[in-house]
């Protein structure tokens, strides 16, 4: 999905491909070919079957990778490496555990050259904002893994990026732990008015937390369905008990339902031969 | 912070040890242990103190430290070096690997002759045989170190634009701290092993050799001092170097 008018486009992936070279000498094209138009300040979601290039896309706009065909653009400019007001949160744990969580949330400050009484301004907002200025002295491995993961987002958002990355978050954190996390990211979203792209694979988070789901076929991953949520910029996670929350999360499960089972192999039961 | 000198595994860690010494005591003072053979744990600490108050073996102590020193920062430096080369290098590592498992099956000290020839009686060739006898502790430990760091810190990196150099320093290194801390410990307990064991047959100088000395004499009273400050010494840099390991891998812990 492209948008006619490039003046509120904050990233834009045009025919973008990406093929990796496997170890047998053989080619695996991973994703593409994909075209996209993220707006600025959009919360955009992307959900798809497992292996489908979901985090290949992720790596691609953070300029970790880069695409075998096709254009990248950040804020216009073609994306050579990473790219200054990028941001990234990956579903692992990334927290320096030899680092406090003070200290964690400073790094990028420090490396960026900031000095001492900036740092320090940005840290304790950041620190206070993710809830852990009681744990600012704890080390990581003090910390339970939704804390840990605060302290990436902490450590990601004391930069103030643009356009901030999110490869599945909150993965690896129980259900309540999820939708409460999600809450607080909306709040970090609406506060810094960044750009956000989030990876999922739960569709009640997608649907919950973004403007707009993209949805990924199975490998070669392409975005099949773009979906609007149409929820208002002030919301939390009581949206999941609105009417419309089921609708949106059953046409996701439609179409993702069909590309889950080509991944698996399998054809799906009451799909026209 | 109220903080507990000692653990309850510590307390009774500590009974073990003292019940052993009253028992060790109490037989040989009983004569079920001949005098002639083994000294009374007492006697044995009383000859201690006399060597330590007198000064008489004050040269061979420093030797010993010296050499061990000496060999425990060559091991380390050297193993981390080629661990971190051999880590870069993965046609290398693979070609080197097998060997450098198989590698304490090999007896290093017959190597000694060799040394001798090179280095002549003295520190040059006991620092040599603690050094082959450590290295390797810490180039496996480095290996271990540079191995566990998980992809994604080195995605970090790459999102704060860190060049190589950078990334080693304010990652790589700090996030493999903890497997290079227990290469470290066991580069040090090699070395002491190594330079006490050398001493024996290659220096006229040291602990080890005051001790083969005092055996050949039958010295037991200054062979059995000795003895017990070679153990106190291994105890007490063991214990502090586990100490700082336990307090770096609890704060490092992932889980």
């Amino acid at each position: 999905m492209t948008a006619s008018d490039g003046s509120d486009v904050h990233a834009r992936l045009t025919d973008v491909t990406r093929v990796f070279d496997l170890a047998s000498g053989a080619k695996l094209q991973a994703l593409g070919p994909i075209d996209l138009d993220i707006k600025r300040g959009e919360f955009f979601g992307v959900v798809g079957p497992s292996g489908c290039g979901k985090s290949t896309l992720l790596d691609i706009l953070a300029g970790l990778s880069p695409p075998t065909a096709g254009t990248v653009l950040f804020e216009g400019k073609p994306i050579k490496g990473v790219p200054d007001g990028v941001g990234v949160v990956f579903q692992e744990d990334a927290s320096f555990s030899w680092l406090s969580v003070h200290d964690n949330v400073a790094f990028g400050l420090r490396r960026a050259g900031y000095d001492a009484a900036e740092i320090e301004r940005r840290v304790t907002y950041a620190v206070g904002f993710m809830g852990l200025r009681d744990f600012a002295k704890a080390y990581p491995a003090q910390l339970s893994g939704g804390m840990r993961q605060r302290v990436c987002i902490a450590r990601t958002l004391v930069l103030q990026p643009r356009l901030i990355l999110l490869d599945e978050p909150f993965g690896a954190l129980d259900q309540q732990t999820r939708l409460l996390m999600g809450e607080e990211l909306l709040r970090l979203w609406r506060e810094t008015g960044a750009t956000v792209m989030l990876i999922t694979h739960a569709l009640d988070e997608a649907a919950m937390l973004s403007d707009r789901v993209g949805v990924m076929s199975a490998r070669p991953g392409k975005f099949i369905d773009f979906i609007e949520t149409q929820w208002p910029r002030e919301r939390d996670s009581r949206v999941v008990s609105d009417p419309h929350f089921g609708e949106i999360t059953s046409r996701l499960w439609e179409k993702l339902r069909v590309e889950s089972l080509k991944t698996m192999g399998t054809a799906a039961p009451g799909a026209a031969p | 912070m109220n903080r507990r000198v000692f653990s309850r595994e510590g307390w009774i860690r500590l009974g073990v040890i003292a019940a052993f010494v009253i028992a060790f005591e109490a037989f040989c003072r009983a004569g079920f242990i001949p005098r002639t053979v083994v000294l009374p744990p007492s006697d044995m600490a009383v000859s201690l103190w006399h060597i330590l108050q007198t000064g008489e073996y004050n040269k061979d102590i420093l030797s010993t430290l010296r050499n061990v020193a000496a060999s425990a920062v060559l091991s380390v430096t050297f193993g981390f070096a080629l661990g971190v080369i051999l880590h870069a290098l993965p046609r290398m590592r693979a070609t080197l690997e097998p060997l450098l498992a198989s590698y304490y099956a090999v007896p290093t000290f017959m190597f000694y002759p060799v040394f001798i020839v090179m280095f002549g009686v003295g520190s040059g060739a006991i620092i040599a045989i603690a050094v082959l006898l450590s290295v390797v502790a810490m180039i496996a430990s480095t290996l271990t170190g540079l191995d566990r760091i998980p992809r994604v810190l080195r995605k970090t990196a790459a999102i704060y634009r860190m060049g190589t150099a950078k990334r080693a320093v304010l990652i790589d290194f700090p996030a493999a701290a903890p497997y290079l801390f227990t290469g470290i410990k066991l580069a040090f307990a090699y070395a002491f092993i190594g330079v006490i064991a050398s001493e024996f047959i290659l220096s006229g100088q040291g602990i080890g050799y005051a001790i083969a000395y005092a055996y050949n004499n039958f010295d037991n009273r200054n062979m059995y001092g000795l003895m017990l400050l070679v153990i106190l010494l291994a105890t007490a840099a063991n214990t502090a170097l586990d100490t700082i390991d336990r307090r770096m891998q609890s704060r490092m812990r992932r889980q």
